[in-house]
């Protein structure tokens, strides 16, 4: 009996959180569809209708700046945030005397909330009260930076504060993945000759794959939960030039009243997320049963 | 830290290898101002009276030094009927975030150690199934989350909000252990399983004593998500059982009146206390934690 | 003891553990009312609640116009454990009522005659399909304009009562170099200018038409691409840095003389008068150009609960609310007037009175008109899909014409 016990004691170990992620993760999802396909407004209701959330999902002009900033801020913020940690890494890599108190400097944003984050960032981005107002003060009359109320170039201010949050965590990451290659191979390549920019580019950035793995999950689960920071950095405006599809469903679903418009706008949503990172993981998890 | 030095290049330190070092120095100050700038600004605003912070400029240092504002932010400040500050949430958010990491980091360490030395059939599926959970934006469970809470008689409860938490913490928790886990080598488990050991002494003797760093790095993650956390703890809780960032958000967000700039710096600051003292005192650990991630063998 | 005392004694025991199962009324109540100075107003109905009484659990969610609020309004109902009393205003209500989620205080409106001591307009707004199911708390008037007195007389300009007299004088303001209009380039914002503006190039009938009852035709008429006209025109009187500025700064810069006028509804008196300012002295009140008086009424809805306590709870704070101290105390703070028709308003001051006059005459004349963009006359969604427009074509070179038919299209998308 215990034998059998034990054999199947992983399974039994594993169990509960896979109930709970099936509930809780898929289950909601499921849910979400299926509110999607009716005409749900203040609270869910349960009569399937058919696609007119869809339909009218896609003739809002809204919606359609939304996934738009989706795909600048998304690709910005984790190709920055990734480049930005990288290069942190690499340089604080080369023996600096007062390397621990510059890491605890680029890594503390990550402590902030967002809305910490997003508040502070709104003062110093202000054209009337931040650095065009202190830059002016200066004496540079016609220096500008009014990003912040430009709607065109707002949603740039929402990559600038993320990556601001972010990078450090991710220079966190690849730091420790620099510091763990094994040293006989770079002293191997030293002693070859090879130049030391090379050895990164070869041997150790190669070797940091399950990092850049981590690095991408924790960038994207950001990315997608960044609606504290739009909201608290602009709103999602002027106007809703700063929208995500994060704020939009919550404006649907918990001021509008339009659950069914929420859900169908969270699982466009959820689709963009599958499609990007599912041939990911599975790469990279195919990679290490190798 | 990566040893890339070498007596063979030690002769060829030139004039271009100083310049580079200085330009080195030169592009990490200028992150650090962009780093620290808006930390900067909080903390000189939050020390400013409102006059001050009325008539002169962002970044300028205070010229009265005062600590009026730290005391409304924690005790005085009004969010709501009450204005007892962020005192009273404090010990709530305590409350929630504390059993919430520790079994959060239990469960993915356990999780972790399966997936990464106990392979079974669909070990891998299970897992990824659960890495995309880190992916679902908390909006999207809001509401089915609300009523299952309900159904469970948890509504309104700190258990409740601890239940939640830990449900979504589970991914990233199992993510961090795995990763930690699948460098420790196979056969010091065989070795193990020779003398007779099972799962869990396996686990006891064998790999919670090399544990500590990705320990480290998984509460820190957690503690911060959790703590900071404000969706789940606005719909989740009622009155008596409102986390800290439901009182930030009360003190900073009122629509009317005077916005004291100097309280909602100083709220802000105090509210974001544990995780930056968490970051600043285990921060080296957590490098450390995850470096350690290769034993070699 | 003797006999007689311990018989008494076990009848007193036997009187309190009879109705030891009910503890007295009590309330959860869920507000946004956060601020120090709206925090006050409501902790006198806390008061009297609690000296006749009551318990009163705060609870408050601050944020948004009430965001946050909603967010978690819909996740305790769903949890089944909804809060006892909460701040909802207009269709919200009866949209709530249709969840069949919330209670009927019926017996306290009959018992003290509310249908005689509240408008008609706004009594509509606290009834449930006949049967009442919110108390009405004040009345605020959207349709305001504030002016920095001495701005005015300085550049010979007086209060404008047409929108070609504001735009006149805006034009010599920004001759002079003061920014005609404060404004805070929130979506709300946006929309608070534009119902008003609404309001005054189109007139009542106009305003019912379009933003109560949605017809189409009224939605893309000419009228209406007036309406986007002159928006455009008040692009051109903000400053360069409106963009996302709360309110209450804006009125800050008409306080201090960056800027000449502000619209916005009565609670910016609350901040003049903060800052020690009196009307008709150091700032002016007036109805922006139009006839007319949009209001937006905050009230709370008592949500189904189950308990005696918390039943009874809800009776008696739906009566206070609508109690004539409590009306009187909370609009003197807060810079709203009574929604009781029969509270004396001598401690109020001129503008209150203007504003208390309008409301009674535009009642009369048919004029009294619900806030779109306050939640009063429409659902959110539709509302919501309104703002959208709006706040589009203030923040772009949109023109009129692609106004009108997006507004038309966003509308339709919405139903």
């Amino acid at each position: 009996m215990t034998e059998w016990l034990e054999r199947h004691m992983p399974k039994f170990v594993m169990a509960p959180s896979f109930v709970a992620i099936l509930i809780f993760v898929y289950g909601f999802i499921g849910w979400t569809a299926w509110v999607s396909f009716t005409k749900s407004r203040l609270l869910p209701k349960y009569d399937i209708v058919g696609t007119i959330q869809y339909d009218r999902l896609f003739q809002s002009p809204r919606w359609e700046t939304a996934i738009n900033n989706l795909y600048v801020f998304g690709i910005l913020f984790i190709v920055i945030s990734m480049f930005l940690g990288l290069v942190l890494a690499i340089f604080l890599d080369q023996k600096i005397r007062v390397e621990g108190v510059i890491r605890t400097i680029y890594l503390y944003p990550m402590a902030l909330s967002m809305i910490v984050t997003g508040t502070a960032w709104k003062w110093i981005l202000n054209p009337g009260l931040g650095i065009e107002a202190t830059v002016k003060k200066w004496g540079y009359e016609n220096f500008t930076y009014d990003w912040l109320v430009n709607p065109d170039m707002a949603i740039y201010t929402v990559v600038l504060a993320g990556v601001w949050q972010s990078s450090g965590f991710v220079m966190a990451l690849f730091l420790a993945g620099l510091r763990s290659v094994d040293e006989e191979i770079i002293k191997a390549a030293q002693v070859d000759g090879i130049p030391t920019w090379r050895i990164y580019s070869a041997i150790i950035i190669p070797s940091m794959a399950p990092i850049f793995l981590s690095a991408f999950i924790v960038l994207s689960h950001l990315a997608i939960k960044s609606f504290d920071l739009v909201i608290a950095l602009t709103g999602g405006g002027p106007g809703y030039a700063t929208d995500l599809p994060a704020t939009y469903m919550y404006t649907m679903a918990f001021s509008r009243g339009d659950i069914g418009q929420a859900a169908s706008s969270a699982m466009i949503m959820m689709a963009v997320v599958f499609t990007i990172v599912v041939p990911y993981l599975y790469s990279e998890l195919r990679a290490k049963n190798d | 830290m990566t040893d890339l030095s070498n007596p063979h290049m030690a002769k060829k330190q030139s004039f271009g290898t100083v310049a580079l070092r200085w330009l080195l120095y030169l592009f990490l100050g200028l992150f650090v101002v962009y780093y620290l700038m808006p930390l900067f600004v909080m903390v000189t605003t939050s020390l400013k009276s409102l006059e001050e912070i009325r008539t002169g400029s962002l970044v300028a240092l205070p010229r009265v030094i005062t600590f009026e504002a730290w005391q409304t932010a924690w005790s005085s400040a009004c969010t709501g009927i009450q204005c007892e500050g962020l005192q009273p949430y404090f010990w709530n958010s305590v409350l929630l975030a504390v059993p919430a990491v520790i079994l959060s980091t239990l469960i993915g360490a356990l999780n972790g150690y399966v997936v990464a030395q106990w392979q079974f059939r669909g070990a891998n599926l299970i897992f990824s199934l659960m890495l995309f959970g880190c992916f679902i934006p908390f909006q999207v469970v809001l509401l089915p989350m609300a009523r299952m809470l309900g159904l469970m008689g948890l509504a309104g409860s700190i258990p409740g909000l601890i239940f939640v938490h830990v449900v979504y913490g589970i991914g990233f928790t199992t993510l961090f252990f795995r990763n930690y886990y699948v460098s420790i080598p196979a056969e010091l488990v065989k070795a193990a399983k020779v003398d007779g050991a099972g799962f869990y002494r396996i686990f006891w003797s064998i790999f919670l004593p090399l544990s500590l760093p990705i320990i480290v790095v998984t509460v820190i993650w957690q503690f911060t998500q959790i703590w900071n956390d404000f969706l789940f703890g606005v719909s989740f809780s009622q009155a008596g059982t409102q986390p800290i960032t439901v009182a930030l958000n009360n003190i900073v967000n009122s629509t009317t009146g005077v916005k004291e700039y100097n309280v909602d710096m100083a709220a802000a600051i105090i509210a974001a206390l544990p995780t930056l003292l968490v970051y600043v005192v285990a921060g080296k650990y957590f490098i450390r934690g995850l470096t350690a991630g290769s034993v070699k063998g | 003891m003797t006999l007689k005392s311990a018989l008494a004694a076990s009848a007193a025991v036997s009187i309190i553990s009879a109705t030891a199962g009910f503890a007295g009324p009590e309330a959860e109540v869920l507000h946004w009312w956060t601020s120090g100075g709206e925090a006050k107003s409501v902790a006198v109905l806390q008061e009297e609640f609690a000296s006749k009484g009551g318990t009163w659990t705060d609870m408050p969610v601050a944020g948004g116009g009430g965001d946050a609020a909603m967010t978690a309004l819909r996740a305790r109902v769903l949890s089944g454990n909804a809060p006892t009393a909460v701040q909802l205003k207009g269709p919200a209500i009866q949209e709530w009522y249709e969840e069949g989620v919330l209670a009927d205080i019926s017996s306290v409106a009959q018992a003290n005659g509310w249908a005689d001591v509240l408008p008609a307009s706004i009594a509509g707004h606290m009834k449930c399909e006949g049967t009442w199911c919110a108390a009405p708390v004040n009345v605020h008037r959207i349709d305001w304009i504030w002016a920095n007195a001495a701005i005015l007389e300085a550049n010979g300009i007086a209060m404008p009562t047409t929108w070609a007299e504001f735009n006149a004088a805006a034009e010599k303001l920004q001759a002079a170099g003061i920014t005609p209009l404060a404004h805070g380039g929130q979506a709300w914002q946006d929309a608070t200018v534009f119902e008003a503006v609404a309001l005054g190039v189109g007139g009542a009938e106009f305003f019912q038409k379009a933003f109560v009852e949605l017809d189409e035709a009224t939605l893309t008429s000419d009228t209406m691409k007036s309406v986007f006209d002159q928006m455009r025109t008040m692009r051109g009187f903000v400053d360069s840095n409106f963009s996302g500025r709360d309110w209450n700064l804006a009125t800050a810069m008409v306080m201090n003389g960056e800027a000449a006028f502000q619209i916005m509804g009565d609670w910016a008196k609350g901040e003049f008068l903060a800052a020690g300012k009196e009307p008709g002295k150091d700032f002016l009140c007036a109805s922006t150009p139009g006839e007319g008086f949009l209001y937006n009424v905050d009230s709370f809805a008592m949500f189904d609960v189950a308990g005696d306590d918390k039943t009874a709870g809800q009776l008696l704070l739906a009566e206070l609310i609508v109690g004539k101290n409590f009306q009187k105390v909370f609009n003197l703070n807060k810079g709203s007037i009574p929604a009781r028709t029969d509270v004396a308003l001598d401690e109020f001051d001129s503008c209150a009175h203007t504003s208390a006059k309008d409301m009674a005459d535009s009642n009369a004349g048919g004029s009294l008109l619900p806030s779109y963009a306050h939640g009063m006359a429409l659902r959110g969604a539709q509302s919501g899909a309104i703002t959208d427009v709006v706040t589009s074509h203030f923040n772009s070179d949109m023109s009129s014409d692609d106004a009108v038919q997006m507004l038309l299209q966003a509308v339709q998308n919405s139903m």
